[in-house]
């Protein structure tokens, strides 16, 4: 792995992702140093699992349109073959989906599933890949390993399996991890425990992660820097503790208030839904639902400029006029 | 910020405590079936018949596999006013002739008129098609309401029944029938039908045995309410769909089993325009006159995929998943 | 594990006692008296008298039933009133192997030609390949095997004369000489297997590969050779057993029909020729023969699913 932390592991510039007419993702620039770690925050249908999808290279043309630059440590993505593509999924980037259990072969044992990115990329033979994955459950936690590996997902607990699944993500060192939703299908109780693990584990490798997340509390403890996404662009980015503590954009600033305080008595929701991917507006796609929105919001997109320290897409934050709201 | 979790109805086949009812709605609706007056109908879900129609509609396969069986349906029906002979007339002088101007699709060894032929053997196929899979429909029904609402020993002593009904292949079952029946369309409609009890009955049963755990009928047999003609009420509208799709599948292997053992010679007698037995007599001429088998052959082949296409079709017609799109 | 299958055992057990019965009180219903068909030329009051006592024909219907039960389990099937053969040899020995060399044959075709059928049109959803496919699949399972078998011998046998219209080699005793007499025959009842196996397959992989783990698979850099080939396959083997051992009606059904139109001496021809020849003796065994093995192959088709899934499994 090559240092120097001042280059970019992941640089994404201008990526636009259409499905048939509609544009999932709406020119997304984003960057990402080495060891440092990335949230995408958003609701359900912003588009961040599509992002996490695109990187890792599971969505491609010709399925979807692809426009703009993916490039992963000096490689452009977009233009890779699948053959070569292979050779980085599993090996330098790895995978943690939100659904263990359905992310698991039923009819293979944990063990051999492990195994798998073992023996291809790194071209261990049976007994080394078994050795090494016994190590590898043991990291993440998982008692009597050995005798694991002859367990079928099944007969696992949900955070076992999603153990299972860290494990093999991190099978192959990889420097980069995308976990999306890691934690949303467990229960409370463990899901800090899953967070730790992962973390604990990312650092020790010194790779770089992207979490796909809802919840903006987990994101300001795990997170170095923060992307809040909507209707497929990115509204606001830069350091968590910066932008969560005090954000700029109407829409962040409308998350951080649906969080319920401990000591608070009221539920501020944000009012109405995402628009349907095909029927967005020219402008801000949040101007619909902001608080703060004028006539200008709809018609021009504001474009994602630096502000006290972070990047923001808002005419408003930037305090440019918007017109009277009728 | 995230979805609500749909709520669910009561749990099927689970015994229920009438106590707090997992969906509440549901209930209310249950419970004004409950107070109605044992002569009226219960209202039945609002067009629901439109509903299972546009279902069908929307399933390519349904909708050719319709097609198909319709105008085979059509032509048995309207078989006495467009056939052009008498399909067991024989006229040894115009035998084996091959399609022309009088006899369309020409004739067979006996001379007797192959299109003729075609559409009564259309209206014996279909007629004993329908008649096999609707008394074994009607048998199954029997079955499995009483199987389901007498319970206890004559219920596990039904199903063992309908289990040795089942343990046999069909083709077997319905050769042993006519064995001991006799031979003739009469005979061959029983043998038939006796082997498709199996399938209903157990569907019969099942949700029999679903909707009497629901908690509406507990209250009522609580109440002193009858529960038999509620769960009657209740049943059908449920157990249609399903049963339908049996239906649907089993008619095709009616026709077939039936044109097979004709074919055999232990099906329907010479001279009945039945397409098995032409295809059997078709046989020996298969190079001099392949009409004489190729017509009932084809014939039957196109109805059999049809029927193929209508039975698939209404089963993916009525399967839950399709419910969403 | 062991409970239920102790708790399985014994229900089949109690099938096939039904169905036992149920082939006892055929034979009992069929028309004709047994005893006056078996002395034949022979017949006299006496002899009539005599043989009956000796069948036990004239003691109550239930011990008879005892009395042919015991002796069916022993292999004593009685003899035929044509060729005076033991039935039991002539069924078990003679007849059974025949069909199940046809069988197997057949659905070995079937498995080669369907499951890579089903596979392509599931790839290639919605193109062409997938419409041939889909539309053939549909066309050999409806079309009637009786028929199909006529048109096989015309164009393959007589026309171009590279296959034997009839007749049959037993392929234990002369291997090619028995696969070519076979060869029509197991083509034919194929046609109905395949067409069900490929659109089964099909249907099976489109839902496989919709499922979550099939993007976890790739997304740790398998080639799709081997997420096709390995993981999906192997999550479609259970619905494609599944639908074999469910349509076992359908393959016997084509195996008589066959068996009739291609003159091989299997149980389906020694079935049917008997009712013609009004021999329930035969019939009886007959249906006893295919019943039983009918039972055994479900049950063992249903230990087949706990171990092709994991999931059905108990520790």
């Amino acid at each position: 792995m090559t240092t120097g932390t001042g280059e970019a592991l992941l640089r994404i510039d201008r990526l636009s992702l259409k499905r048939g007419r509609n544009t999932v993702l709406d020119e997304v620039s984003l960057s990402l140093g080495r060891g440092r770690s990335l949230g995408l925050l958003g609701e359900s249908g912003a588009g961040k699992s599509t992002l996490a999808m695109a990187i890792i290279g599971l969505l491609r043309e010709p399925e979807v349109g692809l426009s703009g630059s993916l490039v992963f440590d000096g490689t452009e993505l977009t233009e890779l073959s699948e053959s070569r593509f292979q050779t980085l999924r599993g090996r330098r980037i790895g995978l943690i989906f939100q659904d263990a259990m359905g992310s698991l072969d039923p009819c293979f044992t944990v063990g051999s599933q492990i195994c798998e990115p073992l023996r291809r990329h790194l071209k261990l033979d049976k007994r080394q890949a078994l050795d090494r994955a016994a190590q590898l459950l043991d990291s993440v936690g998982i008692p009597d390993a050995r005798a694991r590996l002859s367990a079928y997902p099944h007969q696992l607990s949900g955070g076992m399996q999603q153990r299972v699944m860290i494990a093999i993500a991190l099978a192959c060192d990889p420097e980069l991890l995308i976990a999306d939703e890691p934690t949303s299908a467990l229960d409370v109780t463990i899901q800090a425990q899953i967070m730790t693990l992962v973390m604990d584990r990312v650092r020790a490798l010194g790779s770089s992660a992207v979490f796909v997340l809802h919840d903006l509390a987990l994101a300001a403890q795990v997170c170095d820097e923060v992307a809040v996404m909507y209707g497929g662009q990115i509204v606001e980015t830069g350091p968590s503790a910066l932008l969560l503590g005090s954000p700029l954009h109407p829409y962040t600033q409308g998350l951080r208030a649906c969080v319920v305080e401990l000591d608070s008595h009221e539920l501020e929701p944000l009012a109405g839904n995402v628009p349907d991917p095909g029927d967005m507006p020219p402008g801000c796609r949040f101007a619909t639902r902001c608080p703060k929105a004028g006539p200008r919001c709809t018609q021009v997109r504001p474009p994602l400029v630096e502000l006290e320290g972070r990047r923001v897409a808002c005419w408003v934050a930037q305090g440019e006029p918007v017109g009277v709201a009728s | 910020m995230s979805a609500t979790p749909a709520s669910r109805g009561p749990a099927s086949g689970a015994a229920t405590r009438p106590v707090l009812p997992a969906d509440a709605e549901a209930c209310v609706h249950d419970a004004a079936a409950l107070f109605s007056a044992p002569g009226s109908a219960a209202p039945p879900p609002s067009g629901a018949l439109a509903r299972a129609w546009r279902r069908i509609r929307r399933e390519r396969s349904a909708v050719i596999g319709l097609c198909i069986v319709g105008a085979f349906a059509l032509l048995a029906l309207l078989a006495p006013l467009i056939a052009t002979h008498d399909p067991t007339e024989q006229n040894l002088e115009h035998a084996l002739m091959p399609p022309g101007a009088e006899h369309w699709l020409g004739t067979d060894s006996f001379g007797q008129d192959m299109y003729s032929r075609l559409l009564y053997g259309a209206r014996l196929a279909l007629g004993i098609g329908f008649a096999s899979v609707g008394l074994g429909l009607a048998g199954g029904m029997v079955i499995g309401l009483v199987a389901g609402l007498v319970g206890g020993w004559v219920e596990w002593a039904l199903m063992r029944l309908v289990d040795a009904i089942l343990a046999f292949p069909e083709i077997i079952l319905a050769i042993a029938f006519v064995a001991v029946l006799g031979l003739g369309i009469d005979k061959v409609i029983y043998a038939l039908a006796i082997s498709f009890v199996g399938p209903f009955a157990r569907i019969v049963r099942s949700d029999v045995l679903q909707v009497k755990s629901r908690p509406f009928v507990e209250a009522a047999g609580l109440m002193g309410v009858p529960q038999t003609a509620l769960i009657v009420r209740h049943l059908l509208p449920n157990v249609m769909p399903s049963l339908l799709v049996q239906a649907g599948i089993r008619i095709s292997t009616a026709i077939l089993l039936e044109s097979g053992l004709s074919f055999f010679g232990i099906g329907v007698v010479p001279p009945t325009p039945d397409w098995g037995l032409m295809i059997a007599e078709g046989r020996a001429f298969i190079t001099m006159a392949p009409w004489i088998s190729g017509v009932p052959g084809i014939a039957l082949a196109v109805l059999l995929v049809g029927l193929t296409l209508l039975g698939d079709g209404l089963r993916d017609a009525f399967s839950p998943r399709s419910e969403g799109r | 594990m062991f409970r239920s299958a102790a708790g399985k055992g014994l229900q089949t057990l109690l099938v096939l006692l039904i169905v036992s019965i149920a082939s006892f009180w055929f034979l009992k219903l069929a028309p004709g008296d047994p005893v006056t068909l078996l002395l034949g030329s022979e017949y006299s009051p006496q002899a009539h008298a005599r043989l009956t006592r000796e069948l036990g024909l004239d003691q109550p219907v239930w011990t008879q039933y005892g009395l042919w039960l015991s002796r069916f389990v022993q292999g004593d099937w009685g003899k035929s009133f044509i060729t005076r053969d033991d039935i039991f040899t002539q069924a078990v020995f003679q007849a059974l192997p025949v069909t199940l060399a046809l069988a197997a044959l057949s659905l070995a075709l079937a498995l080669l030609v369907g499951v890579p059928a089903g596979v392509l049109a599931a790839l290639r959803k919605g193109r062409w390949p997938d419409y041939f496919v889909s539309s053939l699949s549909v066309l050999g399972s409806a079309f009637p095997s009786f028929y199909l078998g006529i048109v096989l011998i015309w164009v393959f046998g007589v026309a171009l004369g590279w296959f034997p219209t009839m007749g049959f080699v037993r392929p234990w005793e002369d291997l090619v000489g028995g696969l070519h007499h076979l060869a029509l025959p197991a083509i034919t009842l194929a046609c109905y297997y395949t067409g069900l196996i490929a659109i089964t397959t099909r249907a099976s992989l489109i839902e496989v590969m919709n499922q979550p783990f099939i993007k976890a698979v790739r997304a740790r850099g398998e080639p799709m050779s081997r997420v096709v080939g390995v993981h999906a396959m192997r999550n479609v083997l259970m619905p494609l057993v599944t639908v074999i051992g469910l349509q076992l009606g359908g393959l016997l059904r084509g195996a008589v029909m066959t068996e009739v139109v291609f003159a091989v001496p299997g149980l389906g021809s020694m079935i049917t020729t008997a009712v013609l020849n009004r021999e329930y003796g035969v019939v009886q065994a007959g249906i006893m023969l295919t019943a039983l093995f009918f039972v055994l192959v479900n049950l063992l088709v249903d230990q087949l699913y706990t171990l092709l899934d994991p999931r059905l499994r108990r520790r």
